[in-house]
């Protein structure tokens, strides 16, 4: 297995905190890996519009890159990234009519084919790693720390690029490593507003309330995310969602990379904190899992 | 007897078709010159006639090809039978802002420019580049915020604007880029410290003696320091230091 990492546009301006520790973690859990030197944007968004093929020449032409650099597998640490990626994949690897129209498209690039595997960090710490290689690993663990795992959409949906297709819960075996306690809650799954939040406020922040009042109600003393898009929604946006009124009460966000990096040692340039909300910084410190003076 | 060699040049003709039009020109010009041959004047269209400043755009196809060719007609050879039409300008629409208040931020270059996030990495713009540039890159490296990346790989754009003719995003790629060189060059960069320390010492006066001492010699003592003065050798490495350090400050 030949890994190339994709990192994705948003993982190199505003999710500094979800790529960093990640990226760390891999040469500490001893995995290779090669950073793709040549990547576009993956397309932000599969398009389900499938013989409309000019929306799927961004994703194909990063699995070329990989292609070119001799790997057969991507790893992504954003979900939105593996999510187009993995089903612009399947498209083309179920579909040689419309792979053969892409690569005559692409006629400056060799030919994508289809021998690449897209899978999601999570997918490569399960499978590749292991928990337990994981937990033996994880020198400061995440003891009493209550949090609620949140999946969101594109990890999940649709089936066929599901990273936990038998529901086996990949993110809280994960947090059970680090040492964490995962709480369940009804909207772990649920959208968390999307662009939604944007394009129509109001139904946004009612997606953004129903997890957050989800996540309070399990009595998650964090919410913990693998989405640039759902910390905006949840995280960035949480002050205007609880102002909404009812009873929700706000609740830190972290990336599961940060909380990666903590439970590892890392340095804590890599987790970022600076980049997380003041009242994330508070619980990890006044959990003992960081020092005030780092954050 | 000594003869002369005079090389001789095969005045061969070829067929081109000028916006749809055949002339017969000789081989050997390129197409600004054929252009001008077949009796066109250049009014907008020409500027430097020496590959540099990105006015001579033009894209031909050959025939029984379907590609797309580009060129600047003052640097590329005619080809028989090729089809071709000057592009000198494109309409591409740029971004006023007032260089000393902008911040040197990717956002910054979203707000100015927030079509670039209509790119579908397609690469049309690449593969017309007459310069290579990999347009597509630089504008991937903008969308994640890698204003240095951008600034490096666009750094051979004239200009032309073929990418902007192309684009299926109806971006305008070289303007965009031009703000990533400028924030680069004028904000991200390393200052030359060495640099401002050397105007500083001029500002200061370090070599007003030095100067006045030329202004009074005539122009045969002028002459003799000029060809006798001490030139740093070809090749010499850091360690060089002339010797004598008269003038430096």
């Amino acid at each position: 297995m030949r890994i190339a990492y994709y990192p994705g546009c948003t993982m190199k301006t505003r999710a500094a905190s979800l790529e960093l520790a990640a990226v760390e973690a891999l040469n500490v859990l001893g995995v290779e890996f090669t950073e793709l030197e040549r990547w576009n944007c993956c397309g932000a968004v599969f398009s389900l519009a499938e013989d409309d093929l000019i929306h799927h020449v961004a994703p194909v032409r990063n699995l070329v890159r990989a292609q070119q650099e001799g790997c057969d597998t991507v790893v992504t640490i954003c979900s939105q990234c593996y999510n187009t990626l993995a089903r612009a994949n399947l498209l083309v690897r179920g579909d040689q009519e419309k792979l053969e129209t892409i690569n005559r498209f692409m006629d400056e690039e060799p030919d994508y084919e289809g021998g690449i595997e897209v899978i999601h960090y999570l997918t490569l710490l399960r499978d590749h790693v292991g928990w337990d290689a994981l937990k033996a690993k994880v020198v400061r663990p995440l003891d009493g720390l209550k949090v609620a795992p949140f999946y969101g959409c594109t990890l999940l949906r649709p089936d066929e690029v599901s990273i936990d297709p038998l529901h086996e819960g990949v993110l809280e075996q994960f947090l059970l490593a680090l040492g964490a306690e995962p709480v369940a809650h009804s909207a772990a799954t649920e959208c968390c507003g999307s662009y939604q939040m944007l394009a129509h406020p109001e139904e946004g922040m009612q997606r953004a309330a129903k997890v957050i009042g989800s996540a309070n109600h399990a009595g998650a003393e964090a919410l913990v995310l693998s989405c640039p898009l759902c910390e905006y929604n949840l995280g960035t946006r949480q002050s205007d969602v609880v102002a909404m009124g009812g009873e929700l009460k706000p609740v830190p966000t972290l990336y599961f990379t940060q909380l990666l990096g903590i439970a590892l040692g890392l340095e804590p340039d890599l987790y970022r904190l600076d980049l997380a909300g003041p009242e994330a910084r508070d619980l990890l410190v006044e959990k003992n899992f960081v020092a005030a003076a780092t954050v | 007897m000594e003869t002369a060699v005079v090389p001789e040049v095969a005045t061969k003709t070829v067929p081109i078709f000028v916006m749809g039009k055949k002339y017969e020109v000789p081989d050997t010009l390129t197409i600004m010159k054929a252009l001008e041959y077949a009796g066109y004047q250049y009014i907008r269209g020409c500027g430097c006639r020496g590959g540099i400043c990105g006015a001579c755009a033009t894209v031909y196809r050959k025939a029984g090809d379907y590609k797309i060719y580009t060129g600047l007609a003052c640097q590329t050879v005619v080809e028989p039978e090729m089809y071709l039409a000057q592009i000198p300008f494109y309409p591409a629409n740029r971004a006023s802002y007032d260089f000393e208040e902008i911040e040197a931020t990717p956002e910054s270059i979203f707000k100015l420019y927030p079509e670039l996030f209509r790119c579908v990495a397609c690469n049309a713009c690449s593969k017309v580049c007459p310069m290579d540039v990999e347009v597509l890159d630089y504008v991937s490296a903008l969308k994640r915020g890698d204003i240095k990346a951008a600034a490096e790989i666009s750094f051979d754009c004239i200009q032309c604007g073929l990418c902007t003719s192309r684009c299926m995003g109806e971006m305008a790629q070289y303007h965009i880029a031009q703000l990533a060189r400028r924030l680069y060059g004028g904000k991200l960069a390393p200052k030359a410290e060495h640099l401002q320390k050397m105007c500083d010492d001029i500002e200061a006066g370090a070599f007003d003696e030095e100067l006045a001492k030329l202004k009074t010699l005539g122009v045969d003592d002028m002459k003799k320091i000029y060809t006798e003065r001490e030139m740093e050798p070809a090749m010499s490495d850091e360690s060089w230091k002339p010797a004598s350090s008269a003038g430096l400050a």
